[in-house]
């Protein structure tokens, strides 16, 4: 279903703009997103040349393409982030990867994304390279197509530098039914490795809090370890990627989706040193910070063994973990068996995480 | 809060700064409030600076006490 | 980690539970004090309760800077870094502090305020050198620990000759706060001090010394046994504690000998008197006004005080009446006594002092416990 990998050659006619794109030192202005000839040529040198597949190469205002049969799971997140480039990947790789894993995380496979940017004017025309570079990276590895997007250019001051939106569609098959209403009392949960990478690579880069790690985001494509994970295990109830607000928010989430509670236990959770470091460094809690390359599963008991196995037997499953389990509790509590050995609740995130120094 | 923490002192600057680890971790630290800091030196970073000495003898003694002091209880407890 | 991952660990832990165990008594109910929100947030964070037996009660005191920062203080930042333009620095643990009607810095942010969250008063100097067209205030916040390098910040400021940079000065004393809970009173004037002693400070106790302890084993009778702020630290405290109320002893005794020393630290000290002096007295959230609590800068630094060069005039703001937070700082009362607790008082929408910050008493049990007081209701029912 993916496109090919040599695309047709089109005529080149009356080609837009005139001079080359001056990649090295030229930066984005209005005219990019004024819908003349700047932007066609933007488009068609940076983001067609990149992204370069049969059904955005016809530059149509929509892509058009059937799917293999299955339900179709759709989704779309927006990516601001700041710093854009960080330790281990950029805002490009990032908007791919977090498409692709929410798509994957309904226990389906992706085909198409749709790329939105939306740019301040003056962003130098390298970053906007590398940034759309890395997006044909990430998907390529991904196995998806971009296949349909869009510009805008906004005065500078009026934006961040850039926001960029995907959107994506993929096919669950049918059999395969993984919700965040679905855990059962019994169930285990398990995680595909260490937890908090991303959020410190960012952090270590923040202007006010920069500190010098060799920790790089885990920002990946989840597709491929969860198709490898349904095969061995069909029957996975949940999956979910703690972005945002950690394993802790995510697993308060599916708490409340599928009305149950959940303990975890606090030395199963792999965490990397350096992650525990810059976490103490800052008073904050790992389990809140942001993950882009780690899902949480959660499975019937006696089908965990199976699955930790599959996960453990894929590279982006290596450090693989049983982490808790299900428990009923109709005040959905998520709680966790410290390593010290007393037990404590892992709430809801009160308003955004902040360091905790004074 | 007070929050601070033992980081090592692994290089002194003609600043006045150092930089300080903690396992895999290097933060810059002021060493404004503590005179005599050494490389290799556990001090006590709070916002941003070294604020005490750790001492590694007394460190030491305390864990031995933790030790102790169980060792005795637990002992106890199984003959009870 | 070396000097943190060995204080957390659970063998330890269980052989110090053991020992907290043997030597309780069973009949008698020890209520210890752990004055600092960094023990508070030991011993929630670790799960410690559930390793003490359960007639070790654990008060959690006002060691939490931003907890007992009064609301009027909380709206004068907002009005400064609203109305005057400046570029306002502060801790992060500030930013999401609730004054009146809710307001926060991070909600003056939100409305156009210039509010910076820096990790060190060194930022703070950078942000003033960086942007010399601009006022740059630091928002103080603290106890003893995190005065000295606000200290060494404005006599920086003073060497660089920095003019645009300035310090609205909110450090606090912790022996004062200390003394405002031992010297609770009834309504009808006898003394109401319901605990057996204090766990006693880390890191204020690393820039001051055990010394200033002394007065409350000797005027107040009550031990104090200075800990770090892991959690092995916290429970040998205890067990510390519990062995001199056993004996009927008021001793101060450091647990925490690898970072503090009688005397302190010396220099940190001098640095402060140098630049600061005591107020008369400051308003605590949930204690009220206590007695020479508080540091203000003194006159030779005035050019770097904040609280003269702009004239910062908030409306005095209201109290909650039914907010429980005095008696419970002072232990007489738990977070599930309060009507407020956890109905409209949450750590989304905080609205006394002890549920501002997780550090805080309510906010620590409703973070981390509040499953425990369930359970127990469950058991009885």
């Amino acid at each position: 279903m993916n496109a090919p990998q040599n695309p047709p050659q089109k005529p080149r006619g009356n080609k837009p703009g005139g001079r080359p794109l001056d990649l090295k030192n030229g930066r984005v202005d209005m005219s990019h997103g004024a819908g003349g000839r700047a932007m066609a040529q933007l488009i068609e040198d940076l983001f067609v040349g990149e992204f370069n597949n049969e059904l955005l190469n016809r530059e149509h205002d929509a892509a058009m393409f059937r799917l293999p049969p299955g339900r179709v799971v759709m989704s779309t997140d927006s990516f601001v982030i700041s710093p854009l480039f960080f330790p281990g990947g950029n805002i490009g790789s990032l908007a791919v990867h977090g498409t692709v894993n929410d798509i994957s995380m309904a226990g389906a496979k992706p085909y198409y994304l749709t790329a939105g940017f939306i740019i301040e004017e003056g962003f130098p025309l390298s970053d906007l390279a590398e940034i759309v570079k890395s997006m044909a990276e990430a998907a390529k590895e991904a196995g998806v197509s971009i296949v349909t997007g869009d510009t805008k250019v906004v005065e500078r001051g009026h934006g961040d530098g850039i926001f960029i939106n995907t959107a994506g569609v993929g096919v669950a098959r049918d059999g395969i039914e993984i919700c965040g209403d679905l855990a059962q009392p019994g169930d285990k949960i398990l995680v595909n490795g260490t937890l908090g990478d991303h959020g410190v690579a960012v952090m270590s880069k923040r202007e006010n809090l920069s500190f010098t790690t060799a920790i790089e985001s885990d920002s990946q494509s989840l597709g491929d370890l969860v198709g490898a994970m349904i095969d061995a295990v069909p029957d996975i109830h949940v999956l979910r990627d703690p972005t945002r607000g950690g394993l802790a928010a995510t697993l308060n989430e599916i708490a409340h989706q599928s009305g149950v509670g959940i303990e975890l236990h606090e030395s199963a959770i792999p965490v990397r040193p350096e992650v525990k470091s810059a976490c103490e460094l800052l008073g904050l809690d790992p389990l809140y910070v942001a993950n882009e390359g780690k899902l949480i599963a959660i499975c019937p008991a006696e089908k965990a063994d199976a699955l930790l196995a599959a996960m453990q037997a894929h590279p982006k499953g290596k450090d693989a973990a049983i982490v808790g389990e299900v428990l009923q509790d109709a005040r959905c509590f998520v709680r966790m068996k410290t390593g010290l050995g007393g037990t404590r609740m892992v709430d809801w995130l009160a308003g955004e995480q902040l360091p905790r120094i004074c | 809060m007070c929050h601070a923490i033992p980081a090592k002192v692994v290089a002194l600057r003609d600043d006045g700064m150092a930089e300080v680890e903690l396992e895999g971790v290097i933060k810059e630290a002021s060493l404004d409030l503590l005179d005599g800091v050494e490389l290799g030196d556990y001090v006590i970073l709070h916002v941003g600076y070294a604020l005490a000495k750790l001492d590694p003898d007394e460190a030491q003694k305390t864990l031995k006490l933790f030790a102790e002091m169980g060792a005795a209880a637990l002992a106890e407890g199984a003959v009870a | 980690m070396k000097y943190v991952e060995e204080f957390r660990d659970a063998e330890l832990a269980k052989g110090l539970s053991a020992a907290i165990k043997a030597e309780a008594e069973p009949e008698r109910i020890y209520k210890f004090m752990e004055f600092c929100g960094g023990h508070t947030h030991a011993l929630a964070r670790y799960g410690v309760e559930d390793l003490l037996p359960n007639n070790v009660k654990m008060i959690h005191g006002p060691g939490c800077p931003v907890c007992v920062l009064p609301v009027g203080r909380v709206d004068e930042a907002v009005a400064l870094a609203t109305q005057h333009d400046v570029i306002l620095c502060t801790y992060a643990d500030l930013m999401r502090v609730p004054g009146t009607k809710y307001e926060s810095l991070i909600k003056a942010r939100s409305k156009g305020a210039d509010v910076r969250m820096v990790y060190s008063t060194m930022d703070a100097l950078k942000i003033a050198q960086d942007n010399p067209e601009r006022e740059v205030v630091f928002f103080a916040i603290g106890f003893e620990t995190t005065t000295p390098p606000t200290a060494v910040a404005i006599k920086q400021a003073q060497k660089l000759g920095l003019k645009n940079f300035s310090v609205y000065c909110n450090h606090v004393l912790t022996p004062a706060a200390m003394r405002a809970i031992l010297g609770a009173h009834t309504p009808e004037g006898a003394p109401n001090v319901v605990l057996d002693g204090f766990v006693g400070p880390a890191h204020v106790s690393a820039v001051i010394g055990t010394q200033p302890y002394e007065e409350f084993t000797t005027d107040y009778k009550k031990p104090v046994v200075i800990a770090g702020f892991e959690p092995l630290d916290v429970m040998q405290s205890i067990l510390q504690l519990i062995r001199q109320a056993n004996d009927g002893r008021a001793d101060v005794e450091n647990e925490y000998a690898r970072a503090v020393t009688p005397e302190g630290n010396v220099k940190a000290q001098a640095l402060v008197d140098e630049v600061f002096e005591v107020r008369d007295e400051f308003s605590w959230r949930g204690l009220g006004s206590v007695p020479l609590s508080a540091l203000k800068i003194r006159s030779e630094f005035s050019e770097f005080n904040a609280e003269l060069r702009f004239r910062v005039e908030v409306p005095s703001p209201k109290e909650n009446k039914l907010c429980e937070c005095g008696p419970i700082l002072r232990g007489e009362k738990n977070p599930v006594d309060c009507a407020l607790f956890g109905t409209s008082c949450t750590p989304d929408n905080p609205m006394g002092a002890c549920m501002v910050s997780s550090e805080g008493a309510c906010a620590a049990h409703w973070t981390y416990g509040r499953f425990r007081t369930e359970l127990e209701l469950e058991e009885s029912a």
